[in-house]
C-alpha cells in the first residue's frame, strides 16, 4: 500500500498532467460533434462583453461601408415595393406595410462581434441573445445571402455556426430548376462552398443561382445563397458535386438578419408523428 | 513574490487579450496566423517553480484561448503538453545552466534561444493543428499549418521577448 501511494506521489505531476490533458482532448472531441458542450463557447458574459467592447471600438470604421450597403439593400427593397403589380402608388395594400399577426418568418436584427473563417470549423458569435428571443436553430442571414445556424445562446449573446464550417448541412436547390441537395464546406476557401446530391439529371450551368430550399425549418426558400463556379460528378457518377461561389463575403460581416420559423414546432411535430 | 505573481497575472491577461482581439485575426495569406500567447508558458520564471501550478496555469491559459475562439480543447491540450515537457527542452537546450539554476531567458545566446523556442513552438503547433484538423488524411496540411504558423509565431516571439524584461531580472 504504502508502496502506491509512494507511486503516486513521485509521478503526481504526471498524473495531473494525465487528468488535464484528458478533460482538453474530452472538450475537443465534443466539439468535433454536432451539439456542442453548453458551458465553453464564445457567447457567456465574459467573452461576450468583451468582443462587444472592441467590436464598437472597430465599428466605427466601418460605419461609411455599412451605410452603403444598407441604401444599395433600401433600394432594391423600394424597387420591389413600387413595381408591384404595377400597383397606383396612393393605395398600397395594407398587408405590404403592416407586419401581419401571424406571420411565418420572423426577423430580428444583431451586430456580428466576433467572426472566424480560417479554422475547419468556424464560429460567429452575435450580440444578441435569448432575452432578445433568439434560440438554437434559427437562421441567419446577410441582405446578400447566408451566414449560418444559431448554435448556443446566453443571455445576450449566441453563437452562429458558419456556413463555413464542416459539419454544417443546409438543405440548398437551384434557382431554376427544384432539384434539391445539400450544402456543406470542404474547409479549403472561405469563398467557396460545396453543394453535393444533386441528381445528375438535373441542368446545370456554371453561373447557375443556387437559393436555399425550403425544405427544412431554418431557413424560408429562396434566400440566396451563391452562383455555380464548377461542378463534377461523384464516385458513384450518379450526383454531381457543385463548388458554389457564395454571395457573401463571408470575411466581412457587419449587420446580420436572424429568422425565426414561427411554425417550426408544428412542422417538426408533423414530421415525428410521420416517423413513429 | 507578490510582485512576480501581479507581473504574471498581467501578462496572461494582456496575452489572452493579443491573441483573440489581434493575433486571431491576423490570418496571413488566408490561414497563418501566430499563437503568441505560448510566450507566457515560454517565459514563465523558472526559480522555485511551483509545478502543479504552472501545468494548470498553461491549461487555463490555453483554455481561455478556447472558450473565446470556440475551439472547444485544443489551445489547453497543446499549451498543457508544452508545460509538461518544458523542463526537458530547457535541460535539452540550455544545458548546465539550468542545472545550476542561473537561467535567464533574456541573458542566454541567440543559438540556444532559438533551439528552446523553436522545438517548444513547433510542438505546441503540431499538437495543435492536429487536434483542430483531426483526421490523419489531411496531414500534410496539418504540417503546413503548423510550419507556417510556427514560423510566424518564432518571429514575433524574438521581437516580443525583450518587452517583458522585467526590473529585476
Amino acid at each position: 500500500m504504502q508502496n502506491i501511494i509512494n507511486f503516486f506521489l513521485k509521478n503526481r505531476y504526471f498524473f495531473l498532467f494525465l487528468v488535464l490533458l484528458s478533460f482538453s482532448l474530452f472538450l475537443t472531441i465534443q466539439s468535433h460533434n454536432y451539439h456542442r458542450s453548453k458551458f465553453i463557447h464564445s457567447a457567456n458574459w465574459v467573452t461576450g462583453g468583451i468582443y462587444e467592447t472592441a467590436s464598437n471600438i472597430s465599428d466605427y470604421f466601418g460605419l461609411k461601408k455599412h451605410n452603403l450597403r444598407l441604401i444599395e439593400e433600401n433600394k432594391r427593397l423600394r424597387a420591389l415595393l413600387f413595381n408591384r403589380d404595377n400597383a397606383p402608388l396612393d393605395s398600397l395594400p395594407a398587408d405590404s406595410i403592416l407586419i401581419p399577426e401571424n406571420p411565418g418568418f420572423v426577423i430580428r436584427d444583431a451586430a456580428v462581434i466576433k467572426n472566424s473563417f480560417s479554422a475547419p470549423k468556424n464560429y460567429l458569435t452575435i450580440d444578441q441573445g435569448e432575452g432578445d428571443g433568439i434560440a438554437q436553430d434559427m437562421g441567419v442571414i446577410t441582405s446578400d445571402g447566408i451566414v449560418g445556424i444559431i448554435d448556443n445562446t446566453s443571455a445576450h449573446y449566441a453563437t452562429v455556426q458558419s456556413v463555413l464550417n464542416t459539419l454544417t448541412r443546409i438543405n440548398a436547390q437551384l434557382k431554376n430548376t427544384n432539384h434539391f441537395g445539400t450544402l456543406q464546406w470542404d474547409g479549403k476557401s472561405p469563398s467557396i462552398v460545396q453543394l453535393v446530391d444533386i441528381a445528375r439529371i438535373a441542368p446545370l450551368q456554371t453561373g447557375d443561382t443556387i437559393i436555399t430550399g425550403g425544405m427544412s425549418t431554418i431557413f424560408p426558400k429562396g434566400i440566396p445563397i451563391g452562383t455555380i463556379k464548377g461542378f463534377a460528378l461523384d464516385v458513384s457518377e450518379n450526383y454531381y458535386i457543385i463548388n458554389v461561389q457564395l454571395f457573401n463575403d463571408m470575411t466581412n460581416l457587419g449587420h446580420v438578419y436572424v429568422i425565426e420559423n414561427t411554425n417550426k414546432e408544428e412542422i417538426l411535430e408533423l414530421e415525428q408523428s410521420v416517423n413513429e | 513574490m507578490n510582485n512576480n505573481t501581479l507581473s504574471n497575472g498581467i501578462r496572461f491577461i494582456i496575452l489572452v487579450l493579443v491573441q483573440v482581439l489581434i493575433c486571431n485575426h491576423i490570418q496571413f495569406l488566408g490561414y497563418i496566423n501566430p499563437y503568441i500567447y505560448v510566450l507566457f508558458i515560454l517565459l514563465y520564471p523558472l526559480k522555485n517553480e511551483n509545478r502543479a501550478l504552472f501545468l494548470f496555469l498553461a491549461f487555463f491559459m490555453g483554455f481561455c484561448v478556447d472558450t473565446f475562439s470556440d475551439s472547444g480543447g485544443i489551445h489547453a491540450a497543446a499549451s498543457l503538453c508544452i508545460a509538461y515537457i518544458r523542463p526537458l527542452v530547457l535541460r535539452f537546450s540550455f544545458g548546465s545552466a539550468y542545472e545550476y539554476q542561473t537561467l535567464k531567458i533574456s541573458n542566454t545566446n541567440l543559438g540556444q534561444r532559438f533551439m528552446y523556442l523553436f522545438i517548444m513552438i513547433l510542438t505546441h503547433h503540431i499538437i495543435l493543428f492536429s487536434l483542430e484538423i483531426f483526421s490523419f488524411t489531411h496531414i500534410l496540411l496539418t504540417l503546413k499549418k503548423a510550419l507556417l504558423s510556427g514560423a510566424f509565431t518564432l518571429l514575433l516571439c524574438f521581437l516580443f521577448i525583450p518587452l517583458f524584461r522585467t526590473k529585476n531580472q
